[in-house]
């Protein structure tokens, strides 16, 4: 990633008075965020009539649930300065594994086991990569996305696996209490987590600071190396988990499962105000752009917008959050000038 | 330096001629003259668009939405030809290149102007290219017996014994030679990825730089755009997915560093020829073509690593700034 932009960050940026702590939360990207999320909803309970009913509403959290938890280790991977695009083939393997296996008989946790360990085994490789070989993770997880997709391919060609055991269902299917899916828990208690390791632990803020100055990390006695590779693991874990839950929503593989989704996690991560330029970001704001897309497209939905055409807006919302903190910086920069 | 990129064209002849060697002991017809011309053919769109791509690394860019620029301009000149019967063929040309090249600028407006990465800008205007494609379709093939014969035909036509599609690869080849070796624009575009610092002291406005060679990227995509559909006769929203991959891994095999600044136009096209010889293989040796993804993926991973290590080897770092360079390599 780092060796692709060459934009360094401007140090004049930094102000110097920050101001009092409540005009910093209002003026947050996770605020504004969280006003474009109401606004959302708003809009939708007007344009559609059925949109506004608890069972509804739970359903839509589908939309987004999966991605998120990929989106949560995607946020500090690109913290970090790196990018995973192979996290969609890698739902992609682990599926086609757990397909495979569930045909020859094994039961719900050796599938799920199954899921997990592809996962992690697939982050272990990418991380070798990356952090021991000094790859550039851009182009690594270009390659290792069309490997992972590429086996399931060879493995499943144009068929597809169906036949799990009825009790696999429940991960993507089942409900903890009311309607709560399984899903839906599992995204909140993983927010938790995730938010904990990334802005509680030492390990947090050893990512960050790489992010930041990857050279003074090292200097500092940071492990970036072993940093890194802990990253991809937990993205390689993440999309694990995904696949389980994906799977055991859809009940069948086929080799194009999750295709494109790796656009999707990082348009997540990105509208969340983590900086894809690395060092900056936080995982509240990548809930609340899970929420956001997710009511974007559940929205589109209702108002019988095709899958192709959503996906320009995903597109358009992308590069619209990236370039708008640009300019209005670029605005603000010529005002004081 | 250059020594290291001779040896390393070379080496990659060497490999494609050991493959083809290897696949003719298996499958007698595959080494023929005419076997071979057909696999050139077969990979022309690819070293057009392989070209493209390569001129958009060398600035230290990348442009992933070569595949989904393909389908949105092959899908509006192929509708232009099927409503319009009688518009000149050369004119439906030419609003390919510009409908591609108008693409490829916006991406490089958006990379000069925002200063957005532009793996993000290209990851997001490959989903806007493509359903755009849908929007002006509304999801409808487009089909042979639509399109006229003329515009069916004309990559098709003999010349000299070979189709003119192969023609157009050969041509699009020099130019693109001619281009980066020989003009101001091809000098910028290495010292612009080579070493940004360095350009801008030596008045080379890099920013204008990258939106050229993504302008031409574009051109060269919509160019693709109209031979893909022509030679396949059909025009639909997903032509060619996933075929911005297979342009990334032609450079990448070709010893193009994806650092930016170092790679030759011989590189590029020997990379696209690789991957063309695996592909046209597979089928004759009896492998799944479903394995062809994986294939290439491998071939990219490998590549990467091979280029690190030769890039590494020829250590480029003339003074030390710092070691800075050296660690975050």
């Amino acid at each position: 990633m780092s060796d692709i932009v060459t934009e360094t960050r401007t140090r004049s940026a930094i102000p110097d008075r920050l101001g009092t702590p409540v005009s910093r939360l209002l003026g947050s990207w996770e605020v504004l965020l969280f006003g474009v999320a109401i606004a959302i909803f708003i809009a939708n309970s007007f344009a559609s009539p059925y949109f506004l009913n608890a069972w509804n509403l739970s359903d839509a959290t589908f939309n987004f649930t999966e991605k998120a938890m990929i989106a949560f280790a995607m946020a500090m991977l690109i913290i970090v300065g790196e990018i995973d695009l192979s996290v969609a083939a890698i739902i992609a393997l682990a599926s086609t594994a757990m397909g495979a296996a569930a045909q020859m008989g094994i039961g719900t946790p050796g599938l799920v086991a199954i899921g997990l360990a592809v996962g992690l085994v697939c982050g272990a490789i990418n991380g070798t990569l990356v952090s021991v070989l000094k790859l550039p993770s851009i182009v690594v997880t270009i390659g290792t996305m069309s490997l992972f997709r590429g086996i399931s391919y060879i493995t499943l060609g144009d068929k597809a696996y169906g036949k799990y055991p009825a009790d696999f269902a429940y991960f993507g299917q089942g409900y903890v209490v009311w309607v709560f899916s399984f899903e839906f828990v599992l995204f909140i208690a993983l927010a938790v987590i995730f938010g904990i390791i990334l802005h509680a632990t030492n390990f947090g803020r050893q990512v960050y600071v790489i992010g930041n100055n990857e050279f003074a990390a090292r200097f500092s006695g940071i492990p970036v190396e072993r940093v890194k590779f802990k990253l991809f693991l937990l993205t390689g874990l993440m999309s694990g988990i995904a696949a389980v839950c994906l799977t055991s929503r859809l009940g069948s593989t086929r080799p194009s499962i999750a295709q494109g989704w790796e656009l999707e996690v990082v348009t997540m991560v990105v509208l969340g105000g983590v900086s894809i330029l690395g060092g900056a970001g936080t995982i509240a704001g990548v809930v609340i752009a899970a929420f956001v897309m997710g009511l974007v497209t559940f929205g589109l939905g209702l108002l019988n917008v095709p899958g192709i055409v959503m996906s320009i807006f995903v597109g358009l919302l992308l590069i619209i959050t990236i370039a708008l903190p640009i300019v209005v910086r670029r605005i603000k920069f010529m005002s004081t000038k | 330096m250059k020594k290291l990129l001779k040896h390393r064209e070379l080496l990659l002849v060497g490999i494609i001629a050991i493959m083809v060697a290897g696949f003719a002991t298996r499958a007698p017809g595959f080494a023929t003259p005419g076997n071979l011309a057909n696999i050139f053919n077969d990979t022309s769109i690819l070293i057009i668009l392989a070209l493209g791509q390569m001129t958009v690394i060398l600035t230290k860019s990348i442009d992933l939405s070569v595949a989904a620029n393909l389908a949105f301009t092959g899908m509006a000149v192929a509708m232009m030809d099927a409503t319009y019967p009688g518009m000149p063929l050369a004119l439906l040309v030419i609003l390919a290149v510009g409908i591609g090249a108008v693409l490829g600028a916006i991406n490089g407006t958006l990379v000069w102007w925002l200063r957005i990465p532009p793996i993000v800008v290209t990851l997001g205007t490959l989903t806007i290219y493509r359903g755009m494609a849908f929007v002006l379709s509304g999801g409808a093939w487009v089909n042979s017996h639509q399109m006229t014969p003329g515009f069916l035909n004309f990559p098709r036509l003999p010349v000299l014994g070979m189709p003119l599609l192969s023609w157009m690869a050969i041509g699009i080849v020099l130019l693109m030679w001619v281009v980066l070796t020989r003009t101001q624009f091809g000098r910028a575009t290495y010292a612009s990825g080579g070493n940004p610092t360095a350009a801008v002291y030596a008045g080379i406005d890099t920013g204008r730089t990258k939106f050229l060679a993504f302008t031409l990227s574009g051109a060269l995509a919509g160019l693709a755009g109209y031979l893909w559909v022509s030679r396949y006769a059909v025009a639909y929203v997903d032509v060619a997915a996933g075929f911005e991959l297979d342009t990334v891994a032609a450079c990448v095999i070709g010893g193009i560093s994806i650092a930016g600044g170092i790679g030759s136009v011989a590189g590029a096209v020997l990379g696209a020829l690789f991957l063309g010889v695996i592909k046209n293989a597979l089928p004759v040796i009896g492998i799944s073509p479903f394995a062809q993804m994986a294939i290439s993926g491998i071939v990219i991973v490998l590549a990467v690593v091979f280029n690190a290590r030769a890039e590494r080897r020829a250590g480029r770092i003339i003074l030390r700034d710092r070691g800075a360079k050296e660690v975050s390599a």
